[in-house]
């Protein structure tokens, strides 16, 4: 047992400080991405979502420009990006499909300059790979309070939001009618997108922060039929895919002979996509025996 | 076009529009239209499909601003502290993977508009199941709503509108795509709804007939302008016709109502040789 131990936890992983940090921050980070990835689902803004990931690319490059820490610049400039996107509102959906690839657009050219520029003119090495693939084993111990109070103020936007926002899910005229904010339940659900966005980039980069936003929420939806158990399934996918890309990506450096450990960032991608494949296992076993149960129902109506 | 209305006392009606005027894009949807509806009345909005009843219905919930008239609820103008109406939109897009049981869709209905996170509680929980018992959802109430079937999803969106306790339920064209015996069904519990709970349903078709055994009163809608009152008031021939702009036949046939196009003028100018004055 204790061989299978050593063999599992290679040595030094739960005494080592960075592991520490990224687990902290990591669990964080995926509880916030899959509260709000949930409701990212459901609205079917997942392309918004990776939109803002661009913008925060462009955020965390220009930080890095004027010495700022990168996170500031995540999730300062995903915040403008996402009240850019809200403000312009395009009800149909081609024109929103339309303006969000715009500012997409809009975002890559400034981070391919700002990028060009943090490799050419600063001293700190790495940028690039920092701010696209993440941080989270390089990060301060000093940045998980900053981390905290980030993720604090997106789940509290999404808990103040959570009935509206539900309730404008199933029909924005209905919400309207009834009198429910949808428009302020709109601006705290970009609000709390943004503060996600910008903390997945600090812990997996800018361009795989997408897939926590949207895979952990997309496996639960399939797994779930309350919005409440949802979220707690998410945010458990999430947790879990975020520790096993910790643990797999430290141990990896153990397994060949370069003694280099891989980026953890596509661990955890690549466990969030398989928890996606496997609950589609789950999915159609209901749907057999839905189908069964229905059949049986139907034959005893006849004979009855 | 509402002089058919019988005269009623100031301040009884739950719902009135006056002189509602609405051009979208330079073309007029809706010209002077004016009625109002009592505290449990049944009122179908008829008229042909393009008439302009959802632009109407939108109108009365306050999620288009009319550009001339007004809407009055109880007496007061509409504004977003006053909207005493339970909505059920005709589109109502319900994906499969939405995680939303019928019980929780009914359940927003009590507090949607809120801020914050529903709290559990036994009355909550109670209140929901008497109202999908009262919609026959029972069976189904722990099924997303986005697997129903459109009649099943038609019981769970008006247990959720009616469960708020509205004065007014608006139904935009609720028996559009389903089955004879689900509108007859769906029909029968607004009837009921509306006579035991003293809620004012008004209810959008393009066909009358699904609703003549519990309607009250007719609103019929066509070229823009309304006629109201009781079926034998508005549904005639001299009143539709005026409507339309041209002459319609309405026919009575086995105690059912068509509503039918006179003969083309020109077509019957041609054929039977005899000059038709048009216009």
């Amino acid at each position: 047992m204790g061989g299978l131990a050593t063999r599992v936890f290679e040595p030094g992983f739960f005494t080592s400080g960075p592991v520490h940090v990224a687990i902290a921050i990591g669990t964080v980070v995926a509880v916030v991405s899959a509260v709000t990835g949930v409701f990212t689902v459901m609205r079917g803004q997942s392309f918004a979502g990776h939109a803002l990931t661009d913008v925060a690319t462009a955020g965390g490059s220009g930080a890095f420009l004027i010495g700022m820490s990168p996170l500031f610049g995540f999730v300062g400039l995903s915040a403008v990006g996402a009240g850019v996107l809200e403000m312009i509102g395009v009800q149909r959906a081609r024109g929103r499909d339309l303006v969000t690839g715009l500012v997409l657009g809009v975002a890559i050219g400034l981070a391919a300059l700002f990028l060009y520029l943090d490799a050419t003119t600063t001293a700190t090495s790495g940028a690039t790979q920092q701010i696209l693939f993440g941080s989270i084993f390089t990060t301060q111990a000093s940045t998980i309070p900053v981390v905290v109070a980030f993720s604090a103020a997106a789940l509290g936007a999404i808990a103040i939001a959570y009935r509206p926002l539900l309730l404008s899910t199933v029909s924005t005229d209905i919400a309207a009618a009834r009198g429910a904010p949808v428009r302020a339940a709109g601006l705290l659900y970009m609000l709390a997108l943004s503060l996600s966005v910008g903390l997945s980039s600090l812990a997996i980069g800018t361009i795989l922060s997408t897939a926590l936003l949207i895979g952990p929420p997309a496996a639960a939806l399939r797994l779930t039929r309350s919005a409440g158990r949802a979220l707690v399934a998410a945010c458990l996918i999430g947790i879990g895919a975020t520790w096993l890309g910790v643990l797999l990506a430290y141990d990896s450096f153990y397994w060949g002979a370069s003694r280099q450990a891989l980026p953890v960032s596509f661990f955890i991608v690549a466990i969030v996509f398989a928890a996606y494949l496997l609950s589609g296992l789950r999915v159609s076993a209901g749907a057999r025996a839905r189908a069964v149960a229905v059949a049986g129902a139907g034959q005893s109506r006849a004979a009855a | 076009m509402s002089s058919q209305l019988p005269p009623q006392a100031a301040g009884t009606e739950i719902l009135a529009a006056n002189g509602v005027g609405v051009t979208l894009s330079g073309r007029t949807i809706l010209e002077d239209v004016s009625f109002a509806i009592a505290p449990g009345e049944f009122t179908g909005l008829i008229g042909p499909n393009g008439a302009g009843k959802t632009t109407l219905l939108r109108v009365l919930l306050g999620l288009q601003r009319p550009d001339s008239g007004t809407v009055l609820v109880g007496g007061r103008p509409l504004s977003r502290h006053n909207r005493a109406a339970g909505y059920v939109p005709q589109k109502v897009l319900l994906e499969p993977d939405l995680p939303l049981r019928a019980r929780d869709l009914v359940a927003l209905g009590i507090d949607g508009n809120r801020p914050g996170i529903p709290l559990r509680s036994r009355k909550r929980a109670e209140a929901v199941r008497e109202m999908l018992h009262a919609v026959g959802a029972e069976s189904f109430a722990d099924a997303r709503v986005g697997e129903l079937s459109g009649g099943e999803q038609q019981r769970v969106l008006i247990a959720h509108a009616l469960i708020g306790r509205p004065r007014l339920l608006l139904l935009d064209e609720p028996l559009a795509n389903l089955d004879i015996r689900s509108s007859q069904e769906i029909v029968g519990l607004l009837g009921r709804i509306a006579a035991e709970q003293q809620i004012a349903v008004l209810l959008s078709a393009h066909d009358i007939n699904p609703l003549l055994p519990v309607m009250d009163r007719v609103i019929y809608l066509a070229g823009g302008r309304v006629a109201s009152g009781t079926t034998e008031e508005v549904i005639r021939t001299d009143v539709l016709s005026r409507l339309y702009g041209y002459h319609v036949d309405v026919l009575h046939v086995h105690g059912r109502i068509l509503v039918v196009a006179g003969p083309p003028p020109v077509a019957a100018g041609h054929s039977a040789g005899e000059a038709l004055q048009v216009g």
